[in-house]
């Protein structure tokens, strides 16, 4: 995969940058064009605290190739505190913890790779936060 | 707009079809439909196909379909939507002939999944691939979410799944065409290796090569074609959200909520008006969430639905009577057009061990994606 599919990425995967609707107040993580709450497009900047909760789970057994070494591993939709939702691993802890509710710090790590001597691919992970 | 009806059917058994390429699939299924209603000419073909490039290296689908079937020259254009692929060509096929630009317009649906390629990653990419796929989930992760949303919220179990692949299995062991067509137990289920942790494989629609195809025309000019036409009276497709995260209720598929909604108003139906339903059971949760949005039980309800046998056959409201995704199969692209085609038989008294007496309206969802995509018709006897 060409690497600007990543390097444009960088500042939600690297940063947490999402963007709140100046019109409505949604909070849209990551940053798009048109709100999709009010159809308006004028936005500000904003930083996702890296912290959040789990609203769904799920653990990962039969995994897509390029994690197939890192299976079983938890996967959750978290809530951050300014609302945004975001899709991320939940890593160190047991999978079968990573369950609704369960309180989480997001924390800058490595996704996978890209095949034998592809790209790293980085981006955020939660890790249980008690 | 016209009224239109479907008049012919035609469909390949699923299942790992080793002998059959993408093509032959699709010969086999739309020259049955034609032949069937003797028809020798068409104006227009959709094929719904969610990802031939990657399954077998194959883009543009329309032409090399119609080449296939004896029919280059005629206009021909491949649908995607996912999973959803069959039901968006149908809709596609019903709006060319309602608006008056055509008479006779195949909507067929098609897959190949069989071929060698890895079909997690390929299914994958019905995913968000910036916000989904690329954390390493898959499409068992989405519904096992969807699936422990629903658990925190209604309380449904890992055996009220289960009883869904139980009855979704007795029905298809009924279906000549079903890929598994073999009854499984509630401990057979449970038992089974884990594949997103709360689904298990037997709580998972299989891999599958398939192809499925019906015609359609204006209502008043079916009897051309056969003596037992089945009237289309809504066709309808809507969306939510790509993501799985931007859904403000996890547990619940708005998409499939608006898509009913809309063919019930189109319809003039209401839910209880229905005898008998296909819908989209990818996973045992999905059967769940969609039996409540489509409102054929109150939400928070659907977990006890297969379990009491309100939706097997025999009860109150059957569904899957064809054995659903979970034991027909599921060649993704095919899917919409197989239960749309199940419909269509149960309607004209044609579905043999599996018929539901006196059925005359049916109803069949179609989804795409982790429900970002559904599609509803719902078909009448006339």
């Amino acid at each position: 995969m060409p690497s600007p599919r990543y390097w444009r990425e960088v500042p939600n995967r690297f940063r947490l940058e999402a963007a709140k609707c100046r019109a409505c107040g949604k909070v849209v993580f990551p940053a798009r064009r048109i709100c999709p709450a009010c159809r308006k497009s004028d936005f500000e900047p904003t930083a996702l605290s890296w912290r959040g909760k789990v609203v769904t789970s799920t653990s990962v057994v039969v995994a897509p190739t390029d994690f197939a070494q890192q299976a079983p591993y938890a996967v959750a939709v978290i809530e951050t505190p300014e609302g945004a939702r975001l899709m991320a691993q939940v890593v160190d802890c047991d999978p079968a913890t990573v369950v609704p509710g369960t309180d989480v710090r997001l924390m800058f790590r490595k996704i996978t790779q890209e095949g034998h001597g592809g790209i790293l691919c980085y981006g955020f992970k939660g890790v249980p936060a008690a | 707009m016209r009224e239109v009806a479907i008049v012919a059917a035609g469909m390949t058994r699923f299942g790992e079809l080793w002998e059959s390429s993408l093509r032959d699939l699709f010969a086999e299924a739309a020259s049955e439909a034609l032949t069937s209603a003797k028809a020798d000419r068409l104006d227009s073909i959709y094929v719904g196909n969610m990802a031939a490039g990657q399954f077998v290296g194959q883009e543009h689908l329309g032409p090399l379909m119609a080449d296939h079937l004896g029919m280059a020259g005629v206009a021909s254009v491949r649908v995607e939507c996912a999973c959803a692929s069959g039901g968006a060509a149908l809709r596609s096929a019903f709006l060319e002939v309602a608006s008056g630009a055509s008479d006779l317009v195949l909507a067929a649906g098609v897959e190949k999944m069989t071929d060698g390629a890895d079909a997690t990653e390929v299914l994958a990419t019905a995913a968000d691939q910036e916000l989904e796929a690329y954390h390493g989930i898959t499409f068992p992760g989405l519904y096992a979410m969807i699936a422990r949303a629903h658990a925190k919220a209604h309380g449904t179990t890992d055996e009220d799944m289960a009883w869904v692949s139980v009855k979704n299995h007795k029905h298809g062991a009924l279906n000549p065409k079903a890929q598994f067509r073999r009854e499984v137990t509630v401990a057979e289920v449970l038992g089974s290796s884990m594949v997103a942790d709360p689904l298990r494989l037997l709580q998972c629609s299989p891999v599958s090569d398939g192809a499925a195809a019906v015609l359609l025309c204006p209502l008043d000019q079916a009897k051309k074609y056969t003596d037992r036409p089945v009237k289309i009276r809504a066709s309808v497709l809507a969306t939510s959200t790509m993501a799985l995260a931007d859904r403000k209720d996890p547990s619940f598929l708005d998409a499939v909520k608006l898509s009913a909604d809309r063919a019930y108003k189109a319809a003039d139906l209401k839910p209880s008006d229905v005898h008998v339903v296909e819908v989209h059971d990818c996973f045992a949760i999905a059967e769940i969430c969609c039996i409540e949005a489509l409102g054929l039980v109150e939400v928070g309800k659907g977990r006890h639905a297969a379990r009491e046998g309100l939706t097997a056959l025999g009860g109150k409201i059957p569904v899957n009577t064809s054995g659903g995704l979970k034991s027909k199969g599921h060649p993704v692209g095919a899917t919409g057009i197989a239960q749309a085609i199940e419909i269509f038989e149960q309607l004209r008294g044609e579905a043999g061990a599996r018929q539901v007496k006196n059925a005359r309206i049916g109803l069949a969802q179609n989804m795409g994606g982790s429900g970002a995509s559904s599609v509803v018709h719902i078909l009448e006897r006339v």
